[in-house]
């Protein structure tokens, strides 16, 4: 193995390594927040003073999201403070601030997500060197560059305020990925074999892996959502006596929603608000995913002379588009906005998933290219 | 004017339709039930609910192989499950994309559409040319709200507002005179969005219908050409052939190409392939030849017509002489390749055998570098011709070609034929090199491994419809990230004189509001931007959730 390509593969044992810390330090925070969320009435009030200071300018939380539409300017001081200098300061305010973030383990969690996301870039281009080609031909290259993706999609949603289940979430499923991929995906950098020789392998893997990384922040949204819901509105399947296996309920009860637990869910952005992020998120990630379904048809067109040919593969590809314009229409269908539409992203995202590692390691088809046997 | 709205859409700009009053069944005649089934059809709920039902039908093709991608796998699955892979096939699980479901759902699917589309697609038409709606009574339900006093003249206020959006913010705009001293504008921007939303649902219909005319009109073709080797464009030099019912044979381009060379290179340490070029001479008519290659991934066009290099093998040039000392047959025999290591398999045919004689059928492998693992196992280890080694069984009686039934050359049909068994009773197995010349068993002849060449096998194509699928492809592209990315608002100012007041300076109440088609978080800050243009000192803007969550 050619040295350039070991330190590709160590640099990528580093980046796990620091997400791994990023991950401990978002569920550091995230504990604290609970912790101090848990703990009644002097937190409750600072809160509700916080954002009755602010009622007047209230804007929808997480502005710039990484959606287009996040390019507006931070909203106008309120008439009040007359002086307040224009910074991001009064609309973390505005937002309703955590109250007992741990200051220590957030911007540890930051350094280090950050320094992962580093360390990660540095592994794939020293890969693409190794193998001296574009690094996206293989699942372990799909992997690195994918996770790449979601933390920098992370960093980007999180640049003004962090939101530390989502941190958790992100980072958790980015330290699977990469040792997953070190362990079980993992494939020497090696040359092209003729049928990826095509800038389409830029092109086409190159958006479906951005698109595979939006799709990950967005459910993980979605799954914030949810939870947020559930507690706004008293809701948890644990509160009430189950009819069969009460038992299971009683030793999960701990677990519920609106128990002390996921007191933290109070300082988070409301369902309404997450809703809408993961909706320009999965908008993101949908019109990548139609560009990723033109693209493989142009290629397969050039190298295949079918520019649709039913391969397990394209009915994955296809599967994961219908689902995720099932979720866009449910979106604006009564009865279904909300939660059920966020079931949809659920299965989308399961469904991305399967695509990726049920069709490429256990069926036959045209797109094996994992280089695994 | 009645805004179009399909069943069951949530809409902020003409809000949620209250449900259909539930009819008695007995009140529906005819008409109303064909009318109650139409608006069912291009329903939100059905169009969401058949949308869920695609992507589940779709996904038994990745379970279960299909005749359209390997027929040979479909055959052996029903073969290995008996009865449940006979019913499996009986509902069209092994031509899922094909069968009378899927397409029932696509086909529901697409007519929902339409219907949903074409009057959408009229009323927008017409809200294009209409005037922005009149500004309403009373602000208190909009997503985004302001007011203050200032000292300006209502009039000259509302028109600066309305200069400044129909220029600056490209709204389109209508001022209007309430009475009493009070003005306001209402303005509206992001036509786009709903275009965007028509335009990509109508090139969807346009994909499927480009689709349709291409399954009508195109043709493929698969020949395989051993290196020295030519073939004519014409259907009888095709080993497969299929097209569309529209399509006239006699339409193919009349070419000639020639294979003169192929080459390929392999990685030395991992065997996997690297590069493959078919270095082909190509005659049009009325030109000279001309010399091009072909790779995986760089088709050649021809006139429209698409070579592809879609495999590429050995073929054992063999001479077999029968009993008689005649040779009955000599040339190069094309051997599939069954693994990386191009371990190949293939058939030798010997039909024309002189007179009283069986004919004769070799059966076996190629193997380009022949490595003996054990006594008598052979296999292959490079895909490089090193040390080639044809493995075969001899077989003999008569071969079947002239029942009329098509046969696969690659496969012999051991009906009328006996195996040669030695003395022993085993198969007799032959094991030749280049140069070699062996004696066939039961005195059958002789046969001679003369060398090796190079095969290469194409698919020619034609799809007429091509360009059309592009051009709608980005068209529906276009026209999402259009509808996704547009943001459609409606803008209202209004100026009242102030009642009651006993300043001396008149002033003038100015209120505002702002209404945003889907999820807006520019829509505040936009009503802020605009009232801090118009009036010179910043406003603070109250904003609300953009949509409301129903509560199911």
């Amino acid at each position: 193995m050619p040295p350039v390509g070991d330190l590709s593969t160590l640099l990528v044992w580093a980046a796990a390594t620091a997400f791994t810390v990023a991950l401990f330090a978002y569920s550091i925070d995230l504990a604290r927040i609970a912790d101090a969320a848990a703990r009644p009435r002097q937190a409750a009030r600072a809160v509700k003073t916080s954002t009755k200071a602010n009622a007047n300018q209230r804007v929808p939380a997480l502005a710039g999201a990484g959606g287009p539409s996040s390019s507006y300017a931070p909203p106008l001081p309120p008439a009040s403070e007359p002086s307040g200098a224009p910074d991001q300061g009064s609309s973390d305010a505005a937002t309703g601030d955590a109250v007992g973030r741990s200051a220590k383990a957030e911007g540890i969690a930051r350094s280090t997500h950050l320094l992962g996301i580093l360390l990660l870039f540095s592994g794939i281009v020293l890969r693409g060197i190794a193998a001296g080609r574009w690094p996206t031909a293989n699942m372990y290259e799909f992997t690195l560059v994918g996770m790449f993706v979601a933390t920098t999609v992370l960093a980007i949603v999180q640049r003004r305020r962090v939101i530390a289940f989502l941190g958790v979430v992100v980072t958790a499923i980015a330290v699977l990925g990469l040792v997953l991929a070190l362990n079980a995906f993992y494939v020497r950098a090696d040359a092209l074999q003729p049928a990826l020789q095509s800038y389409w392998l830029v092109i086409h893997v190159g958006v479906a892996i951005s698109a595979t990384g939006i799709f990950t922040v967005a459910c993980g949204t979605s799954m914030l959502q949810l939870l947020s819901a559930a507690r706004a509105e008293n809701r948890s399947h644990l509160e009430q006596p189950w009819s069969r296996g009460d038992v299971v309920r009683r030793s999960a009860s701990g677990w519920r929603v609106t128990g002390p637990r996921f007191a933290w869910l109070k300082q988070m952005p409301d369902a309404l608000h997450l809703e809408a992020l993961s909706f320009r998120l999965n908008a993101v990630g949908f019109v990548l995913w139609t560009f990723t379904l033109i693209a493989g048809s142009i290629w397969a067109e050039h190298a295949w002379g079918r520019y649709w040919n039913w391969d397990p593969k394209e009915v994955g590809t296809f599967v994961v588009w219908v689902t995720y314009a099932s979720y866009l229409h449910a979106r604006t269908t009564r009865g279904w906005s909300g939660r059920r539409a966020a079931y949809l992203v659920f299965a989308g995202y399961l469904a991305v998933l399967a695509n990726f590692t049920v069709v490429n390691l256990f069926v036959a088809g045209l797109h094996s290219y994992s280089g695994l046997r | 004017m009645s805004a179009f709205r399909p069943e069951g859409l949530e809409d902020t700009f003409t809000g949620t339709a209250p449900d259909e009053p539930r009819v008695a069944v007995p009140a529906l005649g005819v008409g109303g039930w064909l009318r109650w089934a139409w608006r069912q059809l291009t329903s939100m709920r059905v169009a969401l609910l058949l949308l869920v039902l695609l992507a589940v039908a779709a996904v038994p093709g990745t379970m279960f192989p299909q005749r359209g991608q390997d027929a040979a796998r479909v055959t052996a699955y029903i073969t290995a499950h008996g009865a449940v892979g006979h019913w499996l096939d009986r509902f069209g699980f092994f031509d899922v994309y094909t069968s009378a479901w899927f397409s029932a759902i696509y086909l529901l699917l697409f007519v929902s559409l339409v219907g949903c589309i074409m009057p959408r697609t009229k009323h927008h038409w017409s809200a294009m040319r209409a005037r922005p709606p009149r500004t309403p009574r009373r602000f208190g339900r909009f997503p985004a709200q302001a007011s203050t006093t200032v000292h300006d003249e209502p009039e000259a206020l509302v028109r600066r507002a309305a200069a400044m959006l129909g220029r600056g913010k490209r709204y389109r705009v209508d001022v209007h005179d309430e009475g009493s001293g009070t003005w306001s504008v209402s303005a509206e921007r992001g036509y786009l969005r709903e275009t965007g939303n028509l335009v990509f649902h109508l090139a969807l219909v346009g994909l499927l219908v480009a689709v349709a005319y291409g399954q009508l009109l195109h043709y493929r073709a698969q020949v395989i050409v051993v290196a020295g080797d030519g073939f004519a464009n014409a259907e009888t030099a095709f080993d497969t052939f299929e097209h569309g019912r529209a399509f006239d044979p006699a339409k193919l381009e009349p070419f000639t190409m020639r294979l003169d060379d192929f080459e390929s290179r392999f990685d030395a340490a991992s065997l996997a392939a690297r590069d493959f070029t078919a270095h082909v001479t190509l005659t049009e008519p009325g030109a000279a030849p001309a010399a091009r290659t072909i790779k995986v991934n760089h088709p050649l066009d021809v006139g429209g017509t698409e070579i592809y290099l879609q495999g590429n093998g050995y073929a054992p040039e063999v001479t077999v002489k029968d009993a008689a000392g005649q040779v009955a047959f000599s040339g190069p025999v094309p051997f599939l390749p069954q693994d990386q290591v191009y371990t190949s398999r293939g058939v030798v045919k010997v039909p024309d055998v002189s007179g009283g004689q069986p004919q004769i059928g070799l059966l076996g492998f190629l193997l380009p570098s022949a490595a003996e693992m054990s006594p008598d196992q052979w296999v292959s280890v490079n895909p490089e011709p090193n040390s080639p080694l044809l493995v075969l069984s001899v077989w003999s009686g008569n071969l079947g070609l002239d029942t009329g039934v098509p046969q696969n050359v690659y496969q012999l049909d051991e009906k009328g034929l006996t195996e040669s068994k030695d003395a022993s009773g085993k198969p007799v197995t032959l094991y030749v090199r280049p140069g070699d010349t062996v004696t066939l068993p039961d005195g059958l002849g002789t046969l001679t491994f003369d060398g090796m060449r190079r095969f290469a096998a194409f698919d020619l194509r034609k799809d007429p419809a091509l360009a059309w699928l592009l051009t709608f492809a980005l068209t529906a592209l276009a026209g999402l990230a259009t509808s996704l990315f547009v943001p459609r608002r409606r803008l209202w100012v209004r100026a009242a004189p102030s009642t009651g007041d006993q300043d001396e300076s008149p002033t003038t109440v100015v209120t505002a509001a702002g209404l945003a088609r889907g999820d807006d978080v520019g829509l505040a800050p936009e009503l802020g931007r605009v009232l801090e243009a118009v009036l010179g000192s910043p406003v603070p803007v109250a904003g609300r959730p953009p949509v409301e969550e129903e509560g199911d």
